[in-house]
């Protein structure tokens, strides 16, 4: 834990971190412009940053892991102490480089949902990335799994769901595109932040189904229980898979 | 100076001696309001004392003035129509008027006004009632500072607030109208001015306007209606310094257009409606200087407007700023401010060097597909706004700002 906060390029993430987010909110007149910025933050750089740094750095530390499997220690503990390592710290430093500049300009329900949904976004990433080292020896290959799952969460999915949009355009989708987004977290993480924040447009008429559902107690729960599943069952299978695997 | 105060004076004793004031109260010798109108003849005068009153139908068919002490209590028993003014130059002021009738069949109203001139209904409260002041055929009257309160439920079982039905020279000033149908209602009214009165909480619009030429309406605030603010089928209507917020919903604007003409819309405020202006129809509509904060869309203006000038207005904080229909524009966009204006200034003069589009190529995707909203501010859908931003294939060509303003104007 120590080890990985003290490492450069986490201080160097909460650095750039702190000074775009502070500029984000100083260069603008306006905070919600500020706010976008950020939100585009949130939605791409954190998640890139946990996966590819999760990634690499597991990596790094295999041998070190060898080492400790050969200790009297659990595999389990291992794995999962590792993982709460990396996501501890990882969400350390969005608190501190995202976190402080958006309590600091906006102390309301939008930022408060931003802060929720960047320390979120990076644990569920640290685990994907964990669970993509598990499943590939190979280096090289487990950090181009990591740079396509998180391509494929930040755009494909999108692209692929607009597309399904537009082909299925005569059928009311308001309630399937719910279920949809349940299979990816950044859509999650930017429909609760979307409705705190264009709350005027989402009041039409199928904005209105979905504040229904995502705007009351039983919807934000199930989104942060969704959420709360995309760490577990990742973290559950990389768990299994690192019990049995042969190092 | 003598001379005058002496002749106001014989005035004044003149005056007194032909009009006589009748006073009514529990302890006074005329007992009911409906007694003290059989009694008075034009030009008299009845104080009515605070207490409570259960008259029926109150009919005034002679010129008095009706005036009540301390806000006596006029109770129409949830069966009548409370106040009916059938002569001109009436006045009511000061009552408190509650329990109207409620029908489908009469148009029951706390008070209505029957084909006469130069009434005057001044500082009184209603509350449920079904029409609140209800004037059919008026002419120059003035409906001014009473408060209107209604509480019910379904739109079928509410009256207006305000409501005008044939009639010229009318002056709405400084009422405060919640809870009705429509706060304030208009129809076949010309020549007339809205001006200082608050309506929210209304079931329907907060102030619904057909065919009505030649009006004002000025420095009204109209918040959290059912469906905002309709304007249809009229021309000549001036709307000037009036609020326009907080209207929600997939068919609530904060002001709707419908075939409006020769209009002007100049220093209004949008604030956190879903949409802030929706025209159809309208031509020939000069806006200005209004301000467009925190709407959904600031502004929908569809295919079938033509020749609305859209100058120095400011437009903040929309998710999007305008939202059309179709590829056809035969408006004028000039000189607004846009905060999510790109371009930059090189010669300093404060006006945008490129033109700014403000139709979104998402704004177009949400208006053919409303489930699209839901991926709203994703990467990809920032992707495709800025590709089309640089070549517009999908968004309407024409519709763009030619010099929009680099900063704030007011």
């Amino acid at each position: 834990m120590t080890d990985i906060l003290r490492n450069r390029i986490i201080l160097l993430y909460t650095v750039v971190l702190f000074i775009a987010s502070f500029s984000m909110f100083s260069l603008e007149d306006n905070t919600s412009k500020g706010l976008l910025s950020l939100l585009n933050i949130i939605l791409i750089i954190v998640p890139l940053v946990s996966i590819i740094f999760s990634t690499i750095y597991t990596y790094n530390s295999s041998e070190f892991i060898e080492l400790l499997v050969s200790q009297p220690l659990k595999r389990k503990t291992i794995w999962l102490s590792s993982f709460s390592g990396l996501a501890a710290s990882l969400s350390l430093a969005f608190f501190i480089g995202a976190g402080i500049p958006i309590m600091v300009y906006q102390w309301n329900s939008i930022g408060f949902m931003m802060i929720a949904m960047g320390i979120l976004l990076s644990i569920i990433f640290v685990a994907i990335a964990m669970l993509a080292v598990v499943k590939t020896r190979d280096k090289a290959k487990g950090i181009g799994v990591a740079i396509l799952l998180w391509l494929y969460f930040s755009l494909l999915f999108d692209g692929l769901v607009l597309f399904l949009l537009f082909q299925f355009a005569d059928y009311p989708l308001e309630k399937p595109m719910i279920g949809a987004t349940a299979f990816n977290p950044v859509d999650l993480g930017r429909i609760m932040i979307l409705l705190q924040m264009d709350v005027s447009a989402m009041m039409g008429y199928t904005g209105a189904i979905f504040k229904d559902f995502f705007g009351t107690y039983t919807g934000v729960i199930f989104s942060f229980g969704v959420m709360l599943l995309w760490v577990l069952v990742p973290l559950w299978f990389s768990t299994r898979k690192f019990n049995r695997k042969d190092l | 100076m003598k001379r005058i105060t002496s002749i106001s004076f014989l005035l004044f004793f003149i005056y007194t001696s032909e009009a006589k004031t009748l006073l009514v109260g529990k302890q006074q010798a005329v007992k009911s309001v409906q007694q003290a109108i059989a009694i008075a003849v034009n030009g008299d005068t009845v104080l009515v004392e605070a207490g409570n009153y259960h008259e029926k139908n109150l009919v005034i068919n002679k010129t008095i003035f009706l005036i009540g002490l301390n806000h006596p209590v006029l109770d129409g028993d949830h069966q009548y129509e409370i106040i009916s003014i059938k002569a001109n130059a009436v006045i009511v002021d000061g009552f408190k008027i509650i329990h109207s009738g409620v029908s489908s069949i009469e148009d029951f109203a706390g008070i209505k006004i029957y084909n006469c001139r130069d009434v005057v209904i001044r500082n009184n409260i209603l509350e449920d009632t079904f029409f609140g002041i209800y004037t059919q055929h008026g002419l120059n009257c003035t409906i001014e500072k009473n408060t209107l309160i209604a509480y019910s439920k379904q739109e079928q079982q509410s009256g207006n607030g305000i409501h005008c039905w044939k009639g010229d020279s009318m002056r709405i000033i400084a009422n405060s109208i919640s809870g009705h149908r429509d706060g304030i209602y208009f129809e076949f009214v010309t020549n007339s001015v809205i001006w200082r009165n608050t309506s929210f909480g209304n079931m329907r619009y907060g102030l619904h306007f057909m065919f009505s030429n030649n009006d004002a309406y000025i420095t009204n605030i109209f918040k959290s209606n059912g469906a905002g603010v309709a304007v249809m089928f009229s021309n000549n209507v001036k709307m000037f310094h009036n609020y326009f917020e907080e209207n929600w919903g997939d068919g609530s604007y904060g002001l709707l257009l419908k075939e409006i003409s020769d209009s002007y819309i100049e220093n209004n405020q949008f604030g956190k409606n879903t949409t802030g202006i929706l025209m159809e129809g309208a031509s020939r509509i000069q806006m200005e200087k209004n301000s467009f904060l925190n709407n959904g869309w600031a502004m929908k203006i569809q295919a079938s407007c033509m020749d609305v000038t859209v100058r120095k207005n400011i437009f903040i904080a929309n998710t999007f700023d305008v939202g059309t229909n179709g590829s056809l524009v035969l408006n004028n966009f000039n000189g607004n401010y846009w905060d999510k204006y790109e371009g930059y200034d090189l010669n300093k003069n404060k006006i945008g060097d490129i033109p700014y589009r403000p139709v979104s190529l998402y704004s177009m995707i949400v208006e053919k597909n409303p489930p699209a909203m839901l991926l709203f501010r994703s990467f990809i859908t920032a992707l495709m706004d800025k590709t089309e931003k640089i070549l517009p294939g999908i968004t309407p060509e024409n519709l763009k700002d030619e010099h929009p303003m680099m900063k704030k104007l007011f």
